[in-house]
């Protein structure tokens, strides 16, 4: 198989569009060879993860991008960063690392990126129709993009997101192909209780599970109820993307390619076949906690950002009650989502409660928590699965009843009721 | 079948087998080369150096910056071999070479051949793909 390139392309890799053009064409002409791709595609968004700084390479290739006329050609988002711009005064870390995160955003903004600054770019108003070709980077956007809307992103990484959204070319390879978004691997509900399905904490344990139990092939989940929210399939989707290389799921009955199991197999036979118990379950709940008791320092929601819906389940579940002195509460979410709740009062009402709400970022890749030694809470799968390793916190997984809960009593309070045989 | 060489360079080194997949985001700390993912069985062990044996990637987009940091840094491994390619890993390593020159070389094996290498052996990466040593 040899790649064929239209002269689009070659027009990039001869320099008409620019040095960052054609640095953007040399590298996913490299990664377009590696996978065997035979041509390139047109793809219609981007988002990307680049902005979030992890080191002076990541730095280096922006503004590298930025100095030789790097300019986006499709609508682009910008992922979560290393710093809350509307919120400074929450950042802890150091003044290079704020200096660095900075430059990388101004740099990712310089190209033509939107500084959104959302790790769920779906939640707004770029939402990409069925079947569209994009390129998204971030894991839990990717699994968001392909499972519940239906559009095609492969797993693309930083750097490779950039040259994307500077050429509006990738190659077709991976997820954009009809054959790769079959199911290969089967996980059933249909025994677990009714009770264990009502449940919201059924998404991001699921999704741990699932995670954990496929690898890189494209489960698909039967019995998964049909009322399941956006924000339920979010957390499933983030979950699995983190405890494994899933970047796409189905659920019959709830997902836009797989109206039956027939549909998300493509006709093909599963590789894997697992009946989900309770126990199975149970144990995936254990494991996202490293401790379920001692004393409660810190609760983390909001990963992925949390939708103006979210905000306003919390503020219900406050109820006017606050926040023991003894904890701090962190709610992740995007600007544009923050606007929503401020303007019904719902941010107000969390504030109030002594929620701290944290934008442009996430309280798990860059300092804004303080006193860590003790239990940090979470409803987030994905919080759970990262932070003891990125920040070396333990961690206590609960819904977010249970959070709230936690935040008045000051303790670690959990409703493991659901999880008894 | 033959070696499938994602990167192309040269390289030589021990071997760190990997016993699961590595997320390099949470998992490498590139100023050391250290693995520091408190999950993962080998935490606390080098890849400075080493032929980076792992069956697959793991996790985040993100994982591409962290391996560019350390081969700028020079902390990364000689070389990466896999079971199963990862895009991830493999363009992080493309760019550390268009920014730094700096070559850490990506070699794709099939499973036999992969099963066979143990932390230790010493091997090298060429134009073919991967060479053994005595």
């Amino acid at each position: 198989m040899t790649l064929h390139l239209s002269d689009f392309d070659r027009s990039f890799l001869d320099g008409e569009h620019g040095e960052a053009g054609a640095l953007a064409m040399r590298i996913l002409v490299r990664m377009g060879e590696a996978g065997g791709a035979e041509r390139f595609i047109d793809i219609t968004s981007a988002h990307l993860d680049s902005c979030l700084y992890h080191g002076e390479a990541g730095l280096d290739f922006a503004e590298r991008l930025a100095a030789t006329g790097g300019r986006v050609r499709v609508p682009t988002t910008l992922n979560v960063s290393s710093l809350d711009l509307l919120h400074p005064e929450l950042f802890r870390g150091d003044a290079t690392l704020a200096e660095h995160g900075r430059r990388l955003m101004a740099a990712y903004v310089a190209i033509g990126g939107e500084p959104t600054w959302t790790c769920a770019p779906y939640q707004s108003a770029h939402r990409p129709a069925f079947g569209e070709h994009i390129a998204w980077a971030e894991s839990n956007a990717i699994v968001f993009a392909n499972s519940v809307l239906g559009a095609r992103t492969d797993r693309y990484g930083d750097f490779i997101d950039a040259c994307a959204a500077i050429t509006g070319r990738v190659p077709e390879a991976g997820l954009h192909l009809d054959e790769r978004r079959a199911a290969r691997a089967v996980f059933g509900l249909e025994g677990l209780p009714d009770r264990v399905a009502r449940s919201e904490a059924l998404y991001p344990v699921l999704g741990h599970l699932v995670g954990g139990a496929t690898g890189t092939l494209v489960p698909v989940i039967t019995g998964l109820p049909p009322e399941a929210s956006e924000d339920d399939l979010k957390a499933l989707g983030a979950a699995a993307a983190s405890s494994g290389g899933v970047a796409m799921f189905h659920a019959v009955g709830v997902t836009p390619e797989a109206d039956t199991l027939e549909d998300a197999l493509l006709g093909g036979e599963p590789d894997l076949v697992i009946d989900v118990s309770l126990t199975a379950l149970r144990s995936a709940w254990d494991d996202l906690s490293t401790a379920t008791d001692g004393p409660l320092t810190a609760i983390s929601v909001g990963t992925p950002h949390f939708s103006v819906h979210e905000m306003r389940r919390m503020a219900l579940l406050f109820d006017g009650r606050p926040v023991a002195a003894s904890v701090s509460v962190y709610l992740n979410t995007s600007r544009e989502e923050l606007a929503e709740a401020a303007a019904d009062g719902t941010a107000g009402r969390l504030r109030e409660a002594g929620v701290h709400i944290v934008t442009d970022t996430c309280t798990y890749i860059t300092p804004i928590m303080g006193d860590l030694d003790g239990v940090v809470m979470t409803n987030s799968g994905k919080w759970a699965y990262y932070a003891p390793g990125n920040m070396g916190v333990e961690v206590a997984f609960g819904t977010l009843e249970d959070c709230v809960e936690s935040a008045i009593a000051g303790r670690v309070v959990r409703d493991e009721a659901v999880w008894r045989g | 079948m033959a070696d499938r060489v994602l990167l192309p360079g040269e390289a030589r080194g021990t071997a760190l087998v990997l016993d699961e997949p590595l997320s390099m985001w949470g998992g490498l700390d590139p100023h050391s080369g250290r693995i520091i993912d408190r999950r993962h069985p080998q935490v606390g062990e080098t890849v400075t150096g080493r032929i980076l044996v792992m069956p697959t990637g793991r996790g985040s987009s993100s994982a591409a910056s962290v391996i560019a940091e350390a081969i700028r840094l020079r902390t990364a491994p000689a070389a990466i071999v896999m079971a199963h390619p990862d895009d991830i890993l493999l363009v992080g390593a493309v760019v550390a070479e268009e920014l730094y020159g700096i070559t850490c070389p990506v070699v794709v094996v099939d499973r036999i051949r992969f099963d066979e290498i143990a932390t230790g052996d010493v091997l090298t990466v060429g134009p073919g793909g991967l060479g053994e040593d005595g």
